[in-house]
């Protein structure tokens, strides 16, 4: 199992829950946690003019899609969320990051079942 | 020469004052969105209330001797003094006010809603670092002790600017440069915030507040203005309240509209916190001309107006001082420039500059600077004091940090996070 965390531009989230949905779903749904977060990389923050002067922010908002996946799904998943996340015409500077990771286990709090079935 | 006393009361021109006293009172709710949506999130209600415990402060003040001081018997033409009026005890609710045909009482809750909205022009300049015990004991001295004289002065019947023929219809010279300059003085005296003094980026919280309060601000400016009419006409709800109103709407839109433009040249940008900023100061600038000038003059103050305050604006950054929400860019210098103008285009009761009378020009002048020096130098004073005695002026280096919101009031004004 791995815990997938992609972090996106906001307004390739509805792409990207699409391309994500065509290699996970199975017929029961797919699970997907989303968040807005806040952060750079190489990409600056954006300029907003204050009362006549230039002021640029920090940080740089952003989504961050977290899902647990099993191995199987694991390229897949990384796959899609590329594809659907880059910037047409090859990708720009801010097209966002996936970070994968090994996740030790899972529980369905509903059910209490863990590890692979409980994803 | 006096005026006979009214006799009778006149409904049509009571109506008016009693709705153009409410409209004043609804600028204190603007201002206080106005500002409170430039400052940072953690200190968007220390902002807002900066505002409104204005109307609380000096809306007892007021009633207590703040009338009495300002527009009780002249002590020399320096300052009203008549103990017989302190908590409005001796103004019965039938006496008429002067020769208007408008009840006394009445007359005092117009004139108090300036006394409350000047004093919190000033937390523009000082917001997001000034301690609030510093800030309450403050704008109740600078009330009593500014606010007061000068209003005697240019507004009482037996005021010495007033008698030297100082025009300032609705406060230009009284609300705008006294609380414009007194913004500048105690900003210097607090000291930037510390994020501007580190170059961090400081950015506003919510402007859809500002617009919001932008809007409340220039529907409230038309009883500010066109009720100031009670000074120089009688019935009040007569052709002075109109062409007041007429020059109030033409310079907001001018300066908005100006202010956008300079912008877009600047920056390439019509930004919508320039445009609620170009019409606030084409308020300001109309507000000592409203009732003695052409709309046509209105619409050239406006320009000039925006034009002047949108460089006053840009100034502070390289001048280094913070004033936070630009109160003396705004207020302090539309203020002075409005004023001076007066004396340019009036045409009624008296001529200016541009009918050769050149004495009116003078006056005018004459006027601003005596504001600007008695404002400037009076905060001065006040806030050394107000340092000496409650220890200080500005919150700890950790409660700027924090915020005031949570530090001083306790609350938080967004919980948008929670369920």
């Amino acid at each position: 199992m791995k815990l997938i965390t992609a972090i996106i531009r906001p307004e390739r989230l509805e792409a990207v829950a699409e391309a994500l949905a065509e290699v996970l779903d199975e017929g029961d749904n797919y699970r997907l946690t989303v968040d807005t977060v806040e952060g750079h990389g190489r990409q600056e923050g954006e300029i907003e003019i204050f009362r006549g002067r230039r002021i640029r922010s920090r940080m740089v908002q952003k989504t961050r899609i977290t899902i647990g996946v099993n191995d199987t799904y694991v390229d897949k998943a990384v796959e899609a969320i590329v594809k659907a996340a880059r910037t047409e015409g090859g990708g720009a500077v801010g097209d966002g990051k996936i970070f994968v990771v090994a996740l030790e286990d899972a529980v369905r709090i509903r059910t209490g079942e863990r590890g692979g079935q409980a994803i | 020469m006096e005026a006979p006393a009214a006799t009778t009361i006149d409904p049509g021109s009571t109506a008016w004052m009693l709705a153009s006293s409410a409209l004043v009172l609804l600028m204190v709710p603007g201002l206080a969105l106005f500002y409170g949506g430039m400052v940072r999130k953690r200190n968007v209600l220390n902002t807002m209330i900066m505002s409104f415990v204005a109307m609380a402060v000096i809306g007892v003040q007021w009633i207590a001797f703040g009338y009495a001081l300002a527009f009780g018997k002249s002590v020399g033409g320096l300052i009203g003094w008549e103990p017989d009026w302190f908590f409005l005890n001796g103004i019965p609710h039938t006496k008429l006010y002067a020769d208007k045909g408008v009840p006394e009482l009445v007359f005092v809750m117009f004139q108090g809603k300036f006394a409350i909205i000047t004093p919190a022009l000033i937390s523009g300049a000082i917001a997001e670092r000034m301690r609030f015990r510093s800030y309450l004991v403050f704008i109740l001295a600078w009330a009593t002790l500014i606010y007061c004289p000068l209003a005697h002065w240019v507004w009482a019947a037996d005021g010495w600017l007033f008698k030297l023929g100082v025009l300032d219809f609705a406060g230009g010279t009284v609300v705008h440069v006294a609380a414009g300059v007194s913004a500048l003085v105690l900003a210097l005296k607090l000291g930037p915030r510390r994020d501007v003094a580190r170059g961090a980026p400081v950015l506003p919280n919510n402007l859809v507040l500002t617009l919001t309060g932008a809007g409340l601000l220039w529907f409230g400016w038309f009883g500010f203005n066109a009720g100031s009419a009670v000074a120089v006409e009688t019935p009040v709800a007569g052709f002075v309240a109109g062409l007041a109103f007429a020059t109030t709407q033409t310079a907001a839109a001018a300066a908005g509209l100006t202010w956008v433009l300079v912008e877009r040249w600047h920056h390439g940008k019509v930004t919508s916190l320039g445009l609620a900023s170009g019409l606030v100061a084409g308020l300001v600038v109309i507000t000592p001309a409203a009732g003695h000038v052409a709309p046509w003059a209105a619409l050239v103050m406006g320009v000039l107006a925006s034009a002047v305050c949108y460089g006053a604006v840009q100034l502070k950054s390289r001048l280094g001082y913070d004033d936070s929400l630009d109160a003396f860019g705004v207020h302090g210098v539309g203020g002075l420039l409005g004023a001076v103008l007066t004396g340019v285009f009036c045409f009624t009761p008296v001529t200016g500059l541009l009918h050769g009378n050149v004495s009116q020009f003078g006056k005018q002048v004459l006027g601003a600077a005596v504001a600007t020096v008695f404002a400037g130098l009076g905060t001065w004073l006040i806030a050394t004091v107000v340092e000496k005695a409650l220890g200080s002026l500005r919150t700890t280096d950790q409660v700027e940090r924090d915020g005031l919101d949570i530090a001083v009031h306790g609350e938080r004004g967004y919980h948008f996070d929670q369920v």
